[in-house]
């Protein structure tokens, strides 16, 4: 389209930060702020899928918000086929989110409790005038869940009547009813057992796939993310540490932090397991509260030395398309 | 079929014969409920009794006597009657057709607007949220009676005014229970899904949230139906809500206690009763309809 598309590059997060006010009056001001998610840049391109990992509490999920404008970032901008959504007008943001869509982790909360799977998947399409004849819609209701591996007569099902992972594969309809170009899937799978998690899995690639969507793919299960991702962003209280294609990261990770994730999965394969380097990290994750100057990670690195309390490293490709935020690297 | 067609057990989509929830739903409360289930009861015959007024009272509640006033309880007239020879129980079944009209108009009407304005007020936040609950609380600093009166005073005492006097102190109180159950289903994934959809602030708040705060909404309903009752009848019986010759039980409590309450105790015994009990039954149907649908909401 423009410049801003090159490369296909539909998405580029640039320097996004997001601070939660804590504490504060109605005449104080606020008392500390929470740095949730503090200068995360990268980019999406165009039928890619993008994974995001990272523990709890590290800014993944806030940043897919920020993403979606569910949360309006404290600064830096999301810009989504060339233009910056964080500064747009309400009117025009309602017609763009059609595009981004979202897939919640919890399958139980994520639908309207008091409406049918028909009309939770008819309504945006409604809405947003994509299919205006209601028998129309009705057909494309049902074709859309067969698409999910669901049955038309679902369609007059309430979500109580359905099991974890019939109700993803209804927010999956609900969200590719809108005809998306890029998906926000936050931890898509973390709620479902293990079985149905693989079943969703191959749901979202073969939809992939089909409609050449594009992944934001949130999640703190390494293996699901190794599974799904083309290239693979590992976060760290507020901030991108590693970056890099899917291969890469897992065979070489560059950043400590990484190699400390990676040597928690365990192997299954108890002789391997036994004789494995384990890097087991010390203390706690800081309070994002007050995150520690200088590298975040350097408190708990096994390799930090004095200039990693001082210097903020920046994120910087050490290998061609291999990002890393670490000194050392 | 390149496409896994990893379709869920599917065996459960036979259409059994269920009940609707409905109906189980009312069955399950009165097994749990018995007092409820009574008060209930209570309640339809008394929207029966109000219905069929014409068709069952004995008497024209308006048509004066003066062959027989005051007189006591009898065969011809089972309550007796009044000072003007009416009938106290035809006007008894008269009266409730108003207490039933005021009460169900005035709850109805504000918890409708009090959810409105209580949605409204968790989903926009802010500043909004701020302004609105401040104005609340103004309102509930006022007894209800008192604001009730001020208003009917200023508006007159037409029915539709006395309705609208009575609703309007009942409104932020409603509101102020909706907005807590509000601020917790603005959090839930729908609403976030819904506004990632695009969907406007008027869809959100009626489709989306509006319907999960039903529970909240009923509770309110039934506890403001007696407190309107109630609040009818003091207005009427202060002289300052429904005017004679229209059958109201505060009204013919108030021609009655002053005057005749030694000479004529039936005057004054049977329409106090009907009070009492039409507010006992609302109360209690109310409260246990409250236990069923929000147990968290027991303390308010």
């Amino acid at each position: 389209m423009t410049a801003a598309t090159r490369d296909g590059v539909i998405l580029e997060v640039r320097d996004l930060v997001k601070h939660f006010p804590v504490g504060g009056g109605l005449f104080s001001g606020p008392q500390a702020m929470v740095r949730a998610v503090n200068g995360v840049s990268f980019t999406i391109r165009k039928g890619e899928t993008l994974g995001l990992v990272g523990e709890s509490g590290c800014g993944k999920t806030t940043t897919g918000r920020c993403i979606l404008q569910l949360e309006r970032p404290t600064s830096g901008s999301v810009v989504f086929e060339g233009r910056d959504l964080t500064t747009m007008d309400a009117p025009e943001l309602r017609k763009v989110r059609r595009t981004i869509q979202v897939i919640f982790q919890d399958p139980y909360s994520s639908l309207n409790p008091r409406m049918t799977v028909g009309q939770i998947v008819a309504e945006p399409m409604a809405v947003h005038g994509l299919v205006t004849d209601a028998v129309k819609r009705q057909a494309r209701v049902r074709e859309l869940l067969g698409r999910v591996g669901l049955l038309p007569q679902h369609a007059a099902r309430y979500p109580h009547e359905l099991s974890g992972g019939q109700r993803q594969r209804v927010g999956i309809a609900r969200a590719l009813a809108m005809e998306p170009s890029l998906i926000v899937c936050d931890e898509p799978v973390s709620a479902l057992d293990v079985s149905i998690q693989a079943q969703i899995i191959n749901l979202l690639e073969d939809l992939q796939a089909e409609f050449g969507l594009t992944y934001l793919f949130v999640a703190h299960d390494l293996a699901v993310v190794r599974h799904i991702s083309d290239r693979v962003a590992v976060m760290y209280l507020g901030k991108i540490v590693e970056l890099a294609p899917r291969k890469e990261l897992y065979d070489e990770p560059l950043h400590p932090y990484t190699r400390a994730l990676l040597s928690a999965v365990p192997i299954p394969d108890p002789e391997l397991e036994m004789r494995r380097e384990h890097i087991v990290l010390k203390g706690e994750v800081p309070s994002p509260l007050k995150p520690p100057p200088g590298c975040v990670f350097h408190p708990r690195c096994p390799v930090a030395i004095d200039r990693c309390s001082m210097e903020v490293p920046p994120l910087r490709e050490v290998k061609p398309g291999h990002w890393a935020a670490c000194l050392l690297a | 079929m390149a496409v896994n067609p990893a379709i869920e057990r599917v065996t459960d989509l036979e259409e059994v014969p269920r009940r609707s929830r409905g109906q189980a739903a009312v069955a399950d409360f009165c097994r749990r409920r018995p007092l409820g289930a009574i008060a209930a009861a209570a309640i339809l015959l008394m929207v029966a009794v109000a219905l069929a007024a014409p068709l069952i009272a004995p008497y024209d509640p308006v048509a004066v006597n003066f062959g027989a006033m005051l007189d006591a309880p009898s065969a011809a007239h089972w309550l007796g009657t009044d000072s003007f020879g009416r009938d106290v129980l035809s006007r008894l079944i008269h009266g409730s057709r108003t207490a039933l009209l005021v009460g169900f108009g005035s709850s109805i009407l504000s918890a409708t607007l009090g959810a409105l304005l209580g949605v409204a007020s968790a989903y926009f936040g802010g500043r909004v949220d701020l302004y609105l609950q401040r104005v609340m609380d103004i309102f509930l600093s006022f007894p209800l009676i008192i604001l009730a009166l001020a208003l009917v005073t200023i508006l007159g005492n037409a029915l539709p005014n006395l309705i609208t006097a009575i609703m309007i102190p009942m409104i932020p109180r409603c509101a102020l229970v909706i907005r807590s159950s509000a601020l917790s289903i603005r959090e839930m994934p729908y609403v976030d899904a819904a506004r990632a959809a695009g969907f406007g602030h008027g869809r959100i708040i009626l489709r989306h949230m509006l319907p999960n705060v039903m529970a909240p909404y009923l509770i309110m309903v039934t506890a403001f139906l007696g407190q309107a009752i109630l609040l009818e009848a003091s207005l009427s019986f202060l002289g300052l809500g429904v005017q004679e010759p229209i059958p109201a039980w505060g009204l013919m409590l108030r021609g009655a206690a002053v005057e005749f309450a030694e000479a004529a105790p039936w005057m004054a015994i049977f329409p106090g009763l009907a009070i009492s009990l039409a507010v006992f039954a609302f109360n209690l149907f109310g409260d246990s309809l409250r236990d069923a649908l929000d147990p968290r909401l027991r303390t308010q």
